[in-house]
């Protein structure tokens, strides 16, 4: 199943956020998005799930979801929105609740994804109780649990410390080598862009417009071997180079503004 | 090699000075503690004990503690200390019970619904202020002498608080909760029980902390205009036939019944928000 982002444009009042995007998420790939603060990452991802109705285009879906979706496009969130008066068995069952699975059925597929995400030992734990990576994971193994055919994580690490950012990133590359699901990817952080993405979107300070969308040529497995760590350097750089003068643009705006 | 010989010989100089840094985080720390709260309790009750034993004070404007319990003793003996107390108890109950089940429904509308948030605070705002013991004799003329008007008095002063804490509550769910399960097709109902219900408890508590001192104040109120039997009717007749003790022996039935709902409170928190 494809996400289409049709012209997509979007404002708050008199602020325009969105100018006139357009790009592709196809099956089993994985879309960054990045961009200067304020450039209308987070709104264009509230848009793709919907749950922003933008003012002009369209966010589109093409192809059929994976025999046993439940929920085809899944947010991860940065803040993980977990219920904190549930558990981690409760909050990964939640989306399941409504879906008509028998109990036997819901258990399962609950147990499944916490195994996946190394939460089975945590199944009895609070939010409070765990780290903010453990949180991320239930957060995670509850989108697992409804099998998403596109993951939308907006900038699903930036509230971790560098090492738990780093342990999560393993996880994700692992969760999408298969290609069984795609995902767009919110994030300023061009490291965890150029080591997870297929394509990277780059949107232009507010309102966000398309610059340019770059291609990541070297397999995601291989992303980590020497030779390859110094392509994705270079294209790092390539893509600061992009940002660099906007985001600095952007952030005298919030100062000033 | 001049300049490590000067610069030890200079930390030596320094060390002869040491000193410890000084200590500047006390404070700004209020700890609870128990025991001092029973220590002051019981040297507050001996003082007064003393006060009215040794005469410093007549025993007719402030009898000592002994003949205020002798007077709850007697009273519980004599049968009257249930007949008030459950008079009160009742018209707590039934006027806690309704005004809260109206409240936590007008709260919930006004919290989810944009129309009746539109005319319930409206309504709120300007009924909210009156005293609602100044109703009562409007409540008499409409509902009769008995015990109607009573627990429409309570029920009306329960209402009001009850709603704006249930309102605030449903205001205070973080809205990315709401939405999370919006992106997962979660039904508007199962919002409401399994999101929005349990992220408005703290408030809807704490909100029933203030609604029983309410209830109390008014029952006591209500009692004191119209009623034959009840703590605040006993607590009345009492002040007119100058009976002190049995005055401050409804007083302190009053300050028990206050402190038992309190643990009631204290407990149900313990158990329903045992997550926070």
């Amino acid at each position: 199943m494809d996400l289409i982002a049709s012209n997509i444009s979007h404002s708050f009042g008199t602020l325009d956020v969105l100018k006139d995007v357009s790009f592709r998420v196809r099956s089993g790939e994985v879309v960054a998005i990045v961009g200067p603060s304020g450039c209308g990452k987070s709104t264009l991802l509230s848009i793709l799930g919907g749950l922003l109705q933008p003012n002009a285009g369209c966010a589109e879906l093409a192809g059929e979801p994976p025999s046993g979706s439940l929920n085809p496009l899944t947010f991860v969130f940065q803040d993980f929105a977990l219920l904190p008066w549930s558990t981690a068995e409760q909050n990964v069952e939640f989306p399941l609740l409504h879906t008509g699975l028998s109990n036997a059925e819901r258990r399962a597929v609950v147990q499944d994804a916490l195994r996946r995400t190394g939460l089975s030992d945590f199944a009895n734990t609070y939010p409070k109780q765990l780290s903010g990576g453990m949180r991320q994971r239930v957060g995670i193994a509850r989108a697992l649990a409804v099998r998403p055919a596109i993951l939308l994580m907006d900038e699903p690490l930036s509230a971790l410390d560098s090492q738990t950012r780093e342990l999560l990133m393993e996880d994700f590359i692992r969760l999408l080598a298969d290609g069984s699901m795609g995902a767009a990817y919110v994030t300023h952080n061009l490291d965890e862009a150029v080591r997870l993405a297929d394509r990277i979107v780059v949107l232009s300070r507010r309102p966000g417009r398309i610059r340019e969308i770059v291609s990541v040529a070297t397999p995601r497995d291989r992303r980590a071997d020497a030779d390859a760590r110094a392509r994705l350097a270079a294209l790092q750089s390539e893509l600061w180079s992009l940002i660099r003068d906007e985001a600095i643009d952007a952030e005298r705006e919030v100062v000033h503004g | 090699m001049a300049d490590l010989d000067l610069n030890l010989e200079h930390r030596q100089q320094a060390d002869v000075d040491k000193r410890p840094v000084a200590f500047r985080g006390a404070g700004f720390v209020a700890k609870p503690s128990a025991r001092a709260g029973w220590t002051a309790l019981i040297v507050a009750i001996g003082f007064w004990q003393l006060a009215g034993s040794s005469g410093w004070i007549n025993p007719l404007f402030l009898p000592p503690p002994t003949a205020v319990v002798k007077s709850i003793y007697q009273l519980a003996l004599n049968g009257a200390l249930w007949q008030h107390l459950s008079s009160s108890i009742m018209r707590i109950g039934a006027g806690w019970l309704a005004g809260t089940v109206a409240g936590i429904a007008v709260g919930f509308a006004i919290g989810l619904s944009s129309l009746a948030r539109g005319v319930g605070i409206t309504f709120i705002s300007a009924l909210f202020p009156i005293p609602k013991i100044a109703l009562l004799p409007l409540l008499i003329l409409w509902l009769g002498i008995g015990e109607a008007p009573k627990i429409a008095t309570i029920a009306l002063g329960v209402f009001f608080s009850t709603a704006i804490s249930v309102y605030s509550g449903v205001d205070s769910v973080p809205r990315n909760l709401i939405r999370m399960a919006q992106s997962f097709n979660v039904p508007f109902a199962t919002i409401v029980r399994k999101v929005i219900w349990p992220g408005a408890l703290p408030s809807i508590l704490a909100g029933f902390r203030i609604t029983a001192s309410i209830a109390l104040l008014l029952v006591v109120s209500a009692e004191m205009i119209g009623a034959q039997f009840g703590i605040g009717a006993f607590v009345l007749q009492a002040g007119n036939l100058m009976q002190t003790d049995q005055l401050l022996a409804g007083v302190v039935i009053l300050s028990i019944f206050g402190l038992l709902i309190g643990h009631l409170l204290d407990w149900l928190e313990a158990n329903l928000l045992h997550w926070r």
